[in-house]
């Protein structure tokens, strides 16, 4: 499905502040695959779900999906085929806007956007049955600002946008570290529940050992740019926080194990 | 006293004209969020166009749908400089202000004013129509066509497309990851708002007979004037059509606190741009000094978000 083929990014090339942020990443992700992504702090995580979602440009390397050639095209087109809820709540919906303006602006991912209404009534209660799901009672607020919404309510609706209209892959960026450990939870499993209801193909970066192992059927850890080890299927399931702490320290380094890997 | 009325009812009128102006800034200042310098030179051009075009035999009406469109060029200049080729907003703005200086000179043929002597305009043509006062005239022009604009805005918005420009100006990241080119959105946003401003100064050169390269100075105070004092009177509940009836309100309110400000001798015509940029100051500043003296509140918000975080990780540790 999606074949990343050897692709680098390098940032600030040529001063002192250069950093090689991707070194030769292959990667192939199947239809269906739950990858979860590990590794410490610039290990290159991010970059690389912002080099898939466009956000950076490659400098090397190809990005093929589903034989469509990728790397040139930019971010608003690519969006087409992915689903992206961000770390911080505030950034996957637009604040001043109402809870359904901002699910009928998710709705028209990839899609024209004329001079038709933004949102019309049939549109509506299809939003209300969506929300019903979330179990936040959003569903009686549709009117409501988002502005208004705890960080919580706001990630799990950006959650539902991301995967209003099916997404081609979901890219997760630690989209619940930025929560309490309760909400957190919740928006795990709405996750979960999201992800596996239409089996969306889904590549989650996260921090926490424990999540990266109970999540998904594949996991890749990374450091300094590079896929530094890589589970699956059954050997993945039978992993413990150990067992990763222990291929991270023969792979990278045990200075390279950050506080927040441990404590998360 | 009977003049003292008769000038705060002009006043009030040609509020009305600057409203297009205002409803032009709110546009790029507010829903896009972009404090766009291009208004002073897109005003002037209005009122350049206009006349010159008016003085050279070309039909009013027309002449004012061209300035609007010139206008539009004028926010698309502004719109490619910052989107495609990345120069800071401000700068892309002041850039297009200060080549329509140049630009307006040439339209009027080298001169730096153009008045209109007996010829028809807009204006004129309602007068003679209906056969009322000029005043009266101003009047109904100005209130037919700020409705239009406003219930063209009001429909605009409310389609996919002013949604997107919307959402541009609440959420750029966001809006890229669903699909919005967000170069599009601002240049649009851009145009329409410099196209709106145009047309203000076409308004304003054919009510003042008189069209002027220096007519722009201060333009972008005077808009962001009037929708500070409109804002100040609205509720954030209204519906939109009646928020930017209230950007509209408050232009007139800013023209009649000048009158009243020059017929009654406190300060001079002088001093206005100075009173304006206090006011704008003081109302912008508003929510600091707000938090300044309540304060306490943001401070406790940030407690409670870091005994959160440490909440995040003791959780965690003890899972573990």
């Amino acid at each position: 499905m999606l074949r990343i083929e050897n692709i680098s990014k390098i940032f600030n090339i040529g001063t002192i502040n250069q950093k090689q942020a991707l070194d030769g990443v292959n990667l192939y992700i199947n239809e269906g695959d739950f990858v979860t992504v590990i590794g410490g702090n610039g290990a290159g995580k991010s970059t690389l779900l912002n080099v898939i979602s466009g956000v950076h440009m490659v400098d090397q390397g190809e990005l093929i999906l589903d034989e469509i050639n990728l790397t040139k095209l930019p971010e608003h087109i690519r969006a087409k085929y992915f689903g992206r809820v961000f770390q911080d709540p505030l950034m996957g919906t637009a604040s001043s806007m109402e809870i359904q303006e901002n699910l009928a602006l998710a709705y028209r991912r990839g899609k024209f956007r004329g001079l038709n209404w933004a949102i019309t009534h049939s549109e509506k209660r299809f939003y209300q049955e969506q929300l019903k799901r979330l179990d936040l009672g959003l569903e009686d607020r549709m009117t409501t600002k988002v502005g208004l919404l705890s960080g919580g309510q706001r990630q799990a609706l950006a959650l539902l946008m991301a995967t209003l209209v099916k997404p081609r892959m979901l890219l997760l960026d630690e989209h619940t570290a930025a929560l309490d450990p309760k909400t957190a939870k919740k928006v795990q499993d709405l996750t979960l529940e999201l992800t596996q209801e239409t089996n969306i193909t889904t590549l989650m970066i996260t921090h926490n050992m424990k999540d990266a192992i109970k999540f998904g059927n594949r996991l890749i850890m990374m450091h300094e740019g590079r896929v530094i080890y890589e589970v699956e299927g059954e050997e993945k399931k039978s992993l413990k926080v150990e067992d990763l702490l222990k291929k991270f320290e023969q792979n990278a380094g045990s200075e390279a194990i950050t506080d927040r890997m441990l404590l998360a | 006293m009977g003049s003292f009325l008769q000038s705060i009812i002009g006043g009030a009128n040609q509020g009305l004209l600057w409203a297009l102006l205002a409803l032009g800034v709110f546009i790029t200042f507010r829903i896009l969020d972009f404090a766009d310098l291009t208004a002073e030179g897109s005003f002037a051009l209005g009122g350049c166009m206009t006349v010159s075009l008016i003085s050279s035999g070309i039909e009013p009406v027309i002449s004012t749908f061209l300035a609007f469109l010139a206008g539009m060029v004028a926010g698309l200049t502004t719109g490619v400089l910052t989107t495609k080729l990345k120069i800071a907003p401000i700068l892309a703005g002041i850039l297009t202000m200060i080549a329509l200086y140049s630009i307006n000179i040439r339209i009027m043929g080298g001169a730096s004013n153009i008045g209109l002597v007996r010829t028809n305009t807009i204006i004129t043509y309602f007068e003679n129509f209906f056969h009322i006062s000029r005043m009266r005239a101003t009047t109904m022009l100005s209130v037919l066509i700020v409705g239009i604009i406003i219930a063209l805005m009001y429909w605009f918005f409310g389609t996919e497309k002013g949604s997107a420009i919307r959402a541009t100006g609440n959420n750029e990241k966001m809006c890229r990851a669903l699909g919005i080119n967000t170069d599009n959105t601002k240049i649009l946003a851009l145009m329409i708002s410099n196209g709106l401003i145009a047309l203000s100064g076409a308004m304003i050169a054919q009510q003042q007979s008189f069209g002027d390269v220096g007519m722009g100075t201060g333009a972008i105070v005077i808009g962001l004037a009037s929708v500070i004092i409109g804002e100040t009177f609205m509720s954030q509940k209204f519906p939109f059509w009646l928020k930017l009836s209230f950007i509209a309100l408050g232009s007139v309110i800013y023209r009649v606190l000048i009158i009243i400000v020059i017929t009654t001798d406190i300060l001079s015509a002088d001093d206005m741009k100075l009173l304006t940029a206090v006011l704008i100051i003081i109302a912008l500043a508003l929510p600091k000094i707000k938090t300044a003296f309540i304060g306490n509140n943001s401070k406790k918000r940030n407690q409670q978000q870091k005994a959160l975080l440490s909440a995040d990780g003791e959780n965690g540790n003890a899972e573990d």
